[in-house]
């Protein structure tokens, strides 16, 4: 499957933080590099949706709808910061 | 303000849709009247929810395809084996009504400006919908800032927008590049982007463009990658990813 990017879950994204994420900038735990939320590798249906680092693809967040609830895994993270000016 | 709309809590409500247009054999627009719309962006998208009768509900996003101010519109394309797509182009009709959110993103966005820095738009096949966005904002709110549109299409006739696009004003320049089908007489170019269409449309790196891509991802990876060669900082190019799914 096609890979995409973090637009696509921009829907998604402000419905588990509440705010306007794809400009949140995010530092992969693995390798280091910071990114807009919006550049990073997003694959959706995976089943659940999986977000990988666009310099390392190592895994940054997985989020499954579980009967309505989405269960957020953020692990891949070492840090995530909401756009200031949004 | 646009900082205290993105706050509002996202949620789903009911469209109406307002008008259906044809734009090509397998591309429709659809106005939408929402109970409440909080104003756009240019480049936005919103999200749509189909449920079945069994419960089953599918989820899509489509960029917004009106300018700010406007309301709201989505532009769809067919695709044969889609979920959403399918019900959008061929069943829905004026007065039906479908699950929206919105708007989305913040990232994908063009604000509009007056510096002399020129904006490169980069389209691939529906990739064009939010650069239509930001086209006619330019138009609407009167900025001057010089214009390139490189959109790359299978044929003429696949062109979304066409005649909207060929009476464009002062200050915009649109070049087609047709990839599988040309009309004969064609004089424009023919075939994918690629580094020597870049160099060609491109506007010089050393002015300060700011680049938006949309479309299919091997078309975005190709451009981005082919405009950072071309001495783009990164930063500067915004890039968005269509999947063949319909919509994002």
């Amino acid at each position: 499957m096609e890979p995409l990017d973090g637009n696509a879950i921009g829907g998604l994204l402000q419905e588990v933080f509440g705010t306007e994420m794809t400009t949140a900038v995010g530092t992969c735990a693995a390798c280091g590099a910071t990114a807009q939320v919006a550049e990073f590798v997003v694959y959706l249906r995976a089943p659940g949706t999986v977000v990988r680092c666009r310099n390392c693809l190592g895994l940054l967040m997985v989020i499954a709808r579980i009967r309505d609830m989405n269960c957020v895994d953020l692990r891949g993270l070492a840090a995530l910061e909401a756009d200031p000016g949004v | 303000m646009a900082g205290t709309a993105l706050r509002r809590r996202l949620t789903w409500q009911l469209a109406t849709a307002a008008a259906v247009t044809a734009e090509t054999a397998s591309v429709s627009t659809i106005a939408l009247e929402l109970p409440y719309w909080p104003g756009h962006r240019a480049g936005q998208h919103l999200d749509v929810r189909l449920t079945a009768e069994d419960g089953y509900r599918a989820e899509r996003s489509y960029s917004i395809a009106s300018a700010p101010g406007e309301a709201p519109a989505i532009t769809v394309e067919r695709l044969d084996d889609g979920e959403v797509s399918p019900y959008l182009t061929e069943e829905l009709r004026v007065g039906n009504q479908i699950e929206v959110r919105g708007p989305i993103g913040g990232y994908f966005v063009w604000e509009e400006r007056n510096d002399s820095s020129p904006l490169l738009l980069l389209a691939g096949g529906s990739g064009i919908v939010p650069l239509r966005s930001i086209l006619r904002h330019r138009d609407r709110s009167g900025s001057t800032v010089p214009v390139r549109l490189l959109y790359s299409a299978r044929s003429l006739p696949e062109v979304i927008y066409r005649a909207e696009l060929d009476r464009h004003g002062p200050g915009v320049e649109v070049i087609y590049t047709l990839t599988r089908q040309r009309p004969p007489g064609w004089t424009g170019h023919a075939g994918r982007v690629d580094d020597t269409l870049l160099a060609e449309v491109a506007w010089p790196a050393d002015r300060g463009p700011l680049a938006f891509a949309c479309g299919p991802t091997p078309f975005v990876e190709a451009v981005a990658t082919g405009l950072v060669r071309l001495g783009y900082p990164p930063g500067q190019v915004k890039t968005e990813r269509f999947g063949a799914t319909g919509g994002r």
